[in-house]
Parts: C-alpha cells; sequence; structure tokens
C-alpha cells in the first residue's frame, strides 16, 4: 500500500517519505507538474500558430467556412454545429469522469466501474468524431486552383456561394498519367494527379460566365474578397495546379500553414485522447478487479480523472482558437 | 489526499458546473456562427472585441474545469499558486512576443519589394 498510496498515517517521520509537501500526496503532485508541463507544451503550439495567423492576417482561412459538414446531413452547410458536438461529447466525458472520482470517495466500487465505462466510452466517441472531420477536410469539398505564388484561388457564382470543379471543369480529350514509381525516375512515384487538369478548370471557366474567383483577401467586412469576371479570367492564367482538400503541402481551403497547424495540433491532442483511453481503461480493469477496494483508496482513480480533465481543458482552447477566434 | 474531508458528495455541485459549462460553449457557438457585425468589427489592442469575448468566455471555462472537476479548489493555497502562477506567468509572456512579432512580420511583408505569396 505505502508504494502507491502515501498518507501521513503511512510513515510519521517527515524524511521517510510521511511528510506532505503542499498537502498533496506524491502521485497527484507528479501529475498535477507532468499536467503544467504538457500544458506549456500545448501553450507553446497554439502561440505559433497565433504567430504564424498575425504573420498572414490578411489572408487566412474563416474556419467556419472549412468545417461545415454534419454526419447525415449531406451538402447543408453546418458550421462548427459539429465541433461543438464533439465539446459536449468531451465536457460530459468530463463530467462522468469526475463523478467516478466522487464514488471513489465514498468507496462505491460499482458506481465507479460504470463511470468509467461512461468516460471511456466518451472519450472513444471523440475521438471517431475527429477521424471524420479529418477525413472530410483532407478530401475537401470543392477544390480549387494554385497560383504559381503559392495563392489559392476558389471558385464561386454569382451570389458568392462556393462551387465545385465537378460542377464546370470540362473533360478534354487529353490522356493524363498518373507517374507510378516504375515509371519514375529513381523508382519515385509522382504527385497524385487531381480529378481535373489545370487546362480542363480553366477552359471551363471560361466557358460558364456567370463564375467569378474567389481570392484569399479578407475585405473590410473579413469576407474574402470575390473579383469580377475580367479580374478573375487574368487571375486565372496563373494556375499551375488543381487542388482538391488538404494536406502538408497545398490546401484547398487557403494557406498551407492552416492545414499544417491544424493537423499537428489537433492530432497532438488527439494522441492524449487515445493515452487518455488507454489508461482509463486500464485503471477501469483495476476497479473491476477489486485493487482499489482492497488498499482502501481509490486514489489512482482522482489521477487519472486529472488526466483526462486536462484533455478536455487542452480542447477547450484548441476549440476557441481553431474554431471560433 | 486528506481523509478528512474526503468523505462527502458534491454530484450536486458537478452537475451545476457541467451546466454552467455547457450554457458558456452554446453562447460561444451562436456567436461564432453569427459573428455579430458591431462586435467583430471594433478592435482593442489589434483584435476585435468578439475574440476578447471567446478569450474571456475560455478563461473562464477553464478556471471551472481546474477549480470543480480538477478539485484545485480543495488544495493548500501554495499549491494552487505553484500550478497556476507558472502557466499565467509563462503563458503570457511567450503569447505577448509572438503575437508582437508576427504582427511586426505582417508589416514587412506588407511593406517590402518582394511578394511572399502572390
Amino acid at each position: 500500500m505505502g508504494a502507491t498510496v502515501t498518507t501521513t498515517a503511512t510513515n510519521e517521520k517527515t524524511w521517510d517519505g510521511g511528510n506532505e509537501p503542499m498537502g498533496a500526496s506524491y502521485g497527484k503532485m507528479m501529475m498535477w507538474f507532468f499536467i503544467v508541463s504538457d500544458a506549456l507544451t500545448f501553450s507553446g503550439f497554439l502561440a505559433a500558430y497565433g504567430f504564424s495567423r498575425f504573420k498572414f492576417i490578411e489572408t487566412w482561412p474563416i474556419a467556419d467556412e472549412v468545417f461545415t459538414h454534419f454526419p447525415f446531413l449531406h451538402g447543408v452547410d453546418a458550421p462548427m454545429y459539429y465541433v461543438a458536438l464533439m465539446t459536449f461529447i468531451l465536457i460530459f466525458s468530463s463530467v462522468t469522469m469526475v463523478l467516478a472520482v466522487d464514488a471513489g470517495h465514498q468507496l462505491q466500487k460499482t458506481k465507479v466501474a460504470i463511470y468509467m465505462l461512461l468516460t471511456i466510452l466518451g472519450g472513444l466517441i471523440f475521438l471517431g468524431s475527429q477521424a471524420w472531420e479529418w477525413k472530410n477536410f483532407i478530401q475537401g469539398s470543392h477544390g480549387a486552383v494554385e497560383t504559381k505564388g503559392g495563392s489559392i484561388l476558389q471558385f464561386v457564382d454569382k451570389d458568392g456561394k462556393r462551387v465545385a470543379l465537378a460542377d464546370f471543369a470540362l473533360h478534354l480529350p487529353k490522356e493524363r498519367i498518373q507517374k507510378e514509381s516504375q515509371l519514375g525516375i529513381w523508382f519515385e512515384k509522382g504527385e497524385t494527379i487531381a480529378s481535373y487538369s489545370v487546362e480542363e478548370v480553366v477552359e471551363g471557366f471560361k466557358a460558364n460566365p456567370s463564375l467569378l474567383i474567389r481570392s484569399e483577401h479578407l475585405n473590410s467586412d473579413k469576407k474574402k474578397t470575390v473579383l469580377t469576371r475580367e479580374e478573375s479570367l487574368a487571375r486565372l492564367k496563373e494556375a499551375t495546379m488543381v487542388v482538391e482538400g488538404a494536406n502538408l503541402k497545398h490546401n484547398e481551403y487557403g494557406h498551407k500553414l492552416f492545414a499544417n497547424f491544424f493537423f499537428f495540433i489537433t492530432g497532438f491532442h488527439g494522441f492524449h485522447v487515445f493515452s487518455g483511453v488507454v489508461i482509463n481503461i486500464l485503471i477501469f480493469f483495476n476497479v473491476v478487479l477489486g485493487t482499489y477496494e482492497k488498499r482502501r483508496s481509490y486514489e489512482m482513480v482522482e489521477k487519472v480523472g486529472l488526466y483526462w480533465h486536462f484533455v478536455d481543458l487542452v480542447w477547450v482552447f484548441v476549440f476557441t482558437f481553431f474554431y471560433l477566434v | 489526499m486528506g481523509q478528512a474531508h474526503a468523505h462527502e458528495s458534491n454530484t450536486k455541485r458537478i452537475w451545476i458546473v457541467f451546466a454552467l459549462l455547457s450554457a458558456v460553449t452554446i453562447v460561444e457557438v451562436f456567436l461564432g456562427i453569427h459573428k455579430p457585425l458591431w462586435l467583430y468589427k471594433p478592435e482593442l489592442l489589434s483584435m476585435n472585441l468578439l475574440n476578447w469575448i471567446f478569450i474571456i468566455l475560455t478563461i473562464v471555462k477553464a478556471y471551472y474545469i481546474m477549480w470543480a472537476f480538477m478539485h484545485l479548489e480543495g488544495e493548500k493555497n501554495n499549491f494552487k499558486t505553484s500550478i497556476v502562477g507558472p502557466l499565467v506567468f509563462l503563458i503570457l509572456y511567450l503569447v505577448f512576443i509572438l503575437l508582437v512579432e508576427g504582427n511586426y512580420v505582417f508589416d514587412v511583408f506588407k511593406t517590402s519589394h518582394y511578394k511572399w505569396i502572390f
């Protein structure tokens, strides 16, 4: 018992481990200090995101326009609802965790087990939602073209609504080859070819007089600037590649750093959620096996609880700085 | 874990805090979707009022998660300070430096003869 739960009752001597500095047991204090250091890591990432965003403040993508999907609502524009739902799931799993800790204080084994199980379930649902969010972001929704200078041109109709490449691009009788590794020099394979070539998009644009181009620049109403038809045609001459979805090099929604930070920060957070779920499962089995019942102390549940709440705490900040601000 | 204060249940407070966190999130999402222009346009310290509201609400949420869920309110004062103090100081310091620098780089890009993204 002494090795895992230190209480003043275990050892009376101050220098033999019986002392609890600042009134917290060793394990709990170290969990807190780990959380402090991890919180600083996350703040470093978010501050770096802020740096890049201030650097490109006039052209940064608007998150509302990027994350607009909701399960089973195809084609419905639902900005943020899904992330809000994910936030609720995580907050609620935090609540069940704190209820488990509370039941642990009263040594109610069954209650602790049930609440832990609910927490694990919440964590798994959150992870699944995040995977779905990533999938949508990677696949993209409408497609865009990238210019020689690296800026993204999106296509909109007269009302300013985005138009998908598939709706206007022409099919030209010209063969395009996906470079497989056996065709390339030194067995390097070429980049995946997009569904349409730049030429097909440009010809399709010329054939559709109602289409306009939307640039990355934010106007004084904080909306993306839509070019006139003449400006659009001139701008399209600089197009060098078709971009569909987002990866670490290209991003159809705008600045590529946005995609990089999105993958990195939500990925790192998702990794924390994943490890939290694994740790919760281990502790859940210990609860069911009666390990803590024998110890007459559920402090271990409290310690993993601290970690789980921390994961929720980080998500609150990620939600604000990625989706709201 | 002090044995003396451990045994009373405070489920009621947990649910109250949950209601509070949910309410704050709903307000945030509502403001985030509608973005009222009278909040979105005026600027304070090179950030619009809406962003300041989001940041303040986030800190409110963080406070409740740390105090109620992580039970920091039950810890001794010196323990609380040793956790919150370094975080507040270091994060404010880092954010201040990086954002000022980012803003400066933006100005340099904007006024230079080179174009970075065009």
